[in-house]
């Protein structure tokens, strides 16, 4: 096997070494009756061509999204990744790694997590950083736990209904055996309905969730429901799927989140059928001390040279155990370069622009659907490069028609969101050319393309 | 390892200097010396009503965490401020400016189970 | 002024923002083939203050730079115990590549991505043989989240049956996650001491109708088969808990053993660690699991079921805990797993385990004597010694630092927590007996240094891109983003 490099000889002398007659000696520890007796039932071993072969046949029976007219967004999104990305995480000194255990011979992976902590406290406006949690969904779980842990006796989280779904289902798994009451704040025109926060809004409420831009892709108005949050001293979170929006629209810490937590796939990441991506998650300088996960620190080494180390590790699971604020070990380090490297070759310029095209292209497309007839925009207010539209018929044989064309629309609306009738999630990005948006909106309308 | 005379002290390695009804509060030589570099301390709030045996407070290292006990009952009339922003204080003076908080002690006769540096020295060595 | 002070082999790099300049860039975007329109005023923010301004050569240069500092499997020997650093073959980075992969959309129909679906219908089938569970999850994204998703499901299925139980058995050599994903589930923890095995004595001491699971991992942290398993399930089980491993040390049983039908309920797999896939500097990892006939209602939702029409999402899970993340599970690390398994057959993966405790079993046998060695029993995948003994006040740390200037990664040290500074080393399969031996060579010329000349371990590293580093100032002011 190539990737076993014992020979017979090899064997022998070791044996001889340890001292036992042969290998399965080394595991007479293992009771008889813990030992299987039979050999795996698993195929034969594939030599890398037919490993390939077989490998690219699977793979053939997946529509490349690059192979059709894209408008899935919904939490995963289609952007163009630069070749520079693929080529410099595949350095294998990066990705052969393990957490940064031993910062001599880390310093690599190690400034690359303080470089994206800081990336991410500039995008967001915010003071601190981690090193990533999981995904988007995961991170707003965690959110929502240290709210809950930073706000001593309060018990209840308020979650937007315009919270991505999955994000909400996520928190719900968290909090399932905690003392945390989840409560819902309904949307009104794709937003928050602030009415009904107010009335909802306590001295037990630890936190409120809102998406920015939220899961219809609508911006919400943060410095308003962060003022009301406030004056019960709650939290504001807020979560982002889409952080490209972030380089066009006002950052959430300037509008008062307290904590800004997100999924950064947008940022280089490919889509790999939903995974993995990287959650990133940034809070106050006050509440520093209670975030989760891994956190990088600037120090010297002993001849004055700078460095870089995991720090306030007390924090962590394998110091604090049951009492520490995560059970996270890993972080998301392979994703961290990607969006590194991503968000460092765009730059102040280049993701503005990126996000301004979004926008336009995405307001391009929401023009042309509205002017359709039994078609209209579901939403009033400002959005990204996401809009739901209301559909004359159920959006399930709507988008099976497109299908057919090698048009994938949207995103239906009908199983979270079954008050908003005929509802269709639609992205458009820079991955959308005039053309493709043109035969959406021709075959929305009816016609072929 | 230094024990000074004129203390008091507990198992869980604090020391405790009674002046009248105040009780001023420090961890000892031997538990900052087991913890090292000391990086982080949480002290209460002054008013806060701490109960002997309950979490008083946290010191941290750099990789551990060792929680602090209250040795006594009493109310915090005065916290040591400055040591939230120079925790090393703790390993370089632990019982002069390493002093965390001071008590109003709420009952005179639970002095009588604290240890005095003998006993406290004997518990050290053999533990 | 130029020096020669940092140049040479090891480059030194300012950082991304240090090295900014206005008007620099790096990227290339179409023209706008719409009407260039753009939101409200009041709601667009200012340009992102400091943020960096690169051409792509600078971009490039930096993290070709900052890689050369990082020591990776691919670099040398990396014997971090508890990790299973093995080699990451190159083969499965292809694979997750394929555009058919790499490119598609989780919402897209499922028509639309059926070879995806039957390759996780296939890994969770693989997973089910090898560990000997009927029913697996691949959606958790580490072994941690693994943890928390299986100490969800026993939770639930006890309240399904009306039981409300408040406590988890650990033993006081697991990893740290065990008891926060155990608190996590609202559970409280209780610590049962263990003479390098667990004892049924001890569990039965603790074990109450209060206890509604014990967390064991097997082989323990100490490398060291749990020789009493089978019985302390039994016991467990009879007092109506359910018993969790930690399949972090799953590289050791591959063929061998299978949890699953030893008693365990429910085990999570870190790909990341037995299956090759790559570490990646921290992450992504993924962490499957495996659970019991009885707990398969309880499962994360969706996983994948093959009906008559091809493989689908099954959401339809009245019982299931929910979800615990967006989508479907680490996609693109579950392909480099799969690739791994049809690389290696079952019987190779079963050669792996053979190959991974006689490396660990040969270093034992090369460095016992010169570092005191706790456990005397047999122990499987890593052996891990303790720094008695050491002359001249030289502790783990600086074995370990010393082990740097010989170019190699350092084991895991100061865990398991239950031996007094503890060196844990784990080889794994994928090292050939030359690498070894150079290993233990290296090892046992710092034995020798720490009699005779002890100054080389306490300086040490001396050879790498920064000598020791103040972690005490790190964590006293944190400085964790660059400021200007």
């Amino acid at each position: 096997m190539r990737y076993l490099p014992h020979t017979d000889v090899d064997v022998q002398q070791m044996l001889d070494t340890i001292g036992v007659s042969c290998v399965d000696e080394l595991f007479s520890w293992v009771p008889e009756e813990c030992r299987l007796k039979r050999p795996l039932d698993l195929p034969a071993a594939k030599s890398e061509a037919e490993l390939l072969a077989f490998l690219g046949g699977l793979a053939k029976q997946n529509t490349a999204i690059s192979a059709c007219d894209s408008f899935l967004g919904g939490g995963a999104y289609n952007h163009f990744i630069p070749a520079v990305i693929d080529q410099l995480v595949s350095r294998s000194e990066f990705y052969t790694a393990y957490t940064p255990y031993q910062p001599e011979i880390s310093q690599g992976t190690l400034q690359a997590i303080f470089e994206f902590q800081t990336l991410i406290c500039q995008l967001t406006g915010m003071d601190v950083a981690n090193a990533s949690m999981y995904d988007g969904a995961s991170a707003c779980a965690e959110a929502v736990l240290l709210t809950v842990r930073a706000g001593k006796k309060r018990h209840k989280v308020l979650l937007s209904q315009a919270l991505p779904p999955q994000y909400r289902q996520t928190v719900a798994t968290y909090c399932r055996y905690l003392d945390v009451e989840l409560i819902n704040i309904p949307q009104l025109d794709g937003v928050t309905d602030q009415t009904e926060l107010k009335t909802l809004l306590d001295d037990q409420v630890a936190a409120v969730v809102v998406g920015y831009p939220n899961y219809f892709g609508q911006i919400e108005d943060l410095a308003n429901i962060g003022e009301l949050t406030h004056a019960v001293g709650a939290r504001l979170v807020a979560a982002v799927t889409e952080p490209l929006a972030l380089a066009l629209f006002k950052s959430p810490g300037d509008l008062g989140a307290d904590v800004v937590v997100g999924e950064g796939q947008s940022f280089g990441i490919p889509l790999s059928y939903g995974g993995p991506g990287i959650g990133f998650f940034a809070v106050r300088k006050k509440d520093m001390r209670v975030l989760p996960g891994r956190l990088v620190g600037e120090t010297v080494d002993q001849d004055g040279k700078r460095g870089f180390v995991l720090t306030l590790a007390t924090r962590e699971q394998h110091i604090r155990r049951e009492k520490a604020t995560s059970n996270i070990c890993s972080n998301q380090g392979m994703c961290i370069l990607m969006v590194s490297i991503y968000l460092a070759l765009h730059g102040k310029q280049g993701l503005r622009k990126l996000a301004e095209v979004n926008y336009a292209k995405a307001a391009y497309a929401r023009d042309k659907i509205r002017q359709l007839d039994g078609f209209s925009v579901a939403f009033a207010g400002a959005s990204f490069n996401e809009f739901v539209v209301t559909c004359p018929e159920p959006v399930v044989t709507l988008k099976q028609r497109l299908e057919q064309q090698g048009i994938l629309a949207g995103v239906d609306l009908a199983q979270d969101y079954a008050d908003l009738e005929n509802g269709l999630l639609i992205c458009v990005t820079e991955q959308n050319s005039r053309e493709q948006i043109d035969r959406l909106v021709i075959a929305l309308a009816g016609g072929e393309v | 390892m230094d024990f000074p005379e004129e203390l008091k002290y507990t198992e869980e390695h604090e020391w405790i200097m009674i002046e009248g009804d105040i009780a001023t509060i420090g961890i000892t030589d031997f538990a900052q010396e087991q913890l090292g570099d000391i990086v982080f301390v949480e002290l209460p709030e002054v008013g806060d009503i701490l109960e002997a045996g309950k979490n008083l407070g946290v010191v941290e290292s750099v990789k551990a965490v060792s929680d602090v006990y209250a040795p006594l009952s009493g109310e915090v009339v005065e916290i040591n401020e400055e040591l939230p922003d120079e925790p090393e204080t703790l390993n370089n003076s632990p019982y002069e400016s390493g002093w965390m908080i001071k008590i109003k002690v709420a009952d005179s006769a639970a002095l009588d189970n604290l240890l005095d540096v003998a006993a406290y020295q004997e518990f050290v060595e053999t533990d | 002024m130029i020096t020669t002070e940092g140049r040479g082999l090891i480059l030194d790099e300012k950082l991304l923002f240090e090295q900014s300049q206005v008007g620099r860039v790096g990227y290339s975007i179409a023209a706008l083939d719409v009407p260039d329109v753009t939101p409200d005023r009041s709601l667009v923010r200012e340009e992102i203050a400091d943020f960096p301004e690169l051409s792509e050569v600078d971009v490039v240069r930096h993290y070709t730079r900052l890689s050369t500092w990082n020591y990776g499997v691919d670099t040398g020997f990396y014997p971090l115990g508890s990790c299973t650093m093995k080699y990451n073959p190159k083969v499965n980075e292809v694979a997750a590549r394929l555009s058919g992969f790499a490119d598609i959309h989780p919402l897209a129909p499922e028509s639309f991505n059926q070879g995806a679906l039957e390759l996780m219908y296939n890994l969770q089938r693989d997973l089910g043989e090898i560990s000997g569970f009927p029913a697996i999850t691949l959606q958790p994204a580490a072994g941690a989240h693994g943890e928390f998703a299986g100490m969800l499901m026993i939770r639930t299925w006890h309240e399904s049956k009306g039981q409300k139980r408040n406590k988890v058995i650990i033993p006081d050599t697991a990893h740290g996650t065990n008891p926060a994903s155990a608190a996590l589930c609202g559970y409280e923890v209780i610590t049962v001491a263990s003479d390098g095995i667990l004892s049924k004595e001890a569990v039965a001491a603790v074990m109450d109708d209060d206890v509604a699971a014990l967390m064991v991992t097997n082989p323990n942290t100490l490398g060291l088969f749990e020789a009493d398993i089978r019985e302390i399930c039994d016991l467990v089980h009879e007092r109506g808990g359910l018993v969790y491993s930690d399949g972090a040390n799953l590289n050791a049983l591959m063929g061998i053993s299978r949890p699953g039908d030893i008693g365990i309920d429910v085990m999570h797999f870190n790909l990341h660690k037995t299956f090759s896939t790559p570490h990646g500097g921290g992450g992504p990892g993924s962490g499957p699991v495996g659970v019991v006939e009885k707990l398969q209602p309880f499962l994360p939702v969706p996983f994948v079921v093959k009906g008559d029409d091809g493989y689908k999402l099954e959401y339809d899970c009245p019982e299931s805990i929910g979800r615990l993340k967006s989508f479907y599970g680490h996609f693109a690390i579950l392909v480099r797993a799969y690739s791994y398994i049809l690389s290696m057959g079952g019987e190779g993966l079963n050669r792996a385990t053979e190959l991974a405790v006689l490396n660990a079993n040969y270093i034992r046998a090369r460095l016992e004597g010169a570092y005191d060695l706790p456990n005397q029993q047999r122990s499987l995948h890593d052996v891990v010694f303790s720094e008695d003994g050491l002359p001249n006040d030289c502790h783990t740390l600086d074995v370990a630092k010393r082990l740097i200037d010989y170019g190699y990664h350092p084991p895991t040290i100061y865990f398991p927590l239950v031996v007094h500074g503890a060196l844990m080393i784990e080889p794994t399969e994928t090292e050939s007996k030359q690498t070894i031996d150079e290993f233990c060579d290296a090892m046992l010329a710092i034995a020798e240094e720490a009699k005779n000349s002890p100054e080389l371990l306490k300086q040490a590293p001396v050879r790498a891109k920064v000598k020791r580093l103040d972690e005490a100032t790190a964590a006293r002011k944190p400085k964790l983003r660059w400021n200007g």
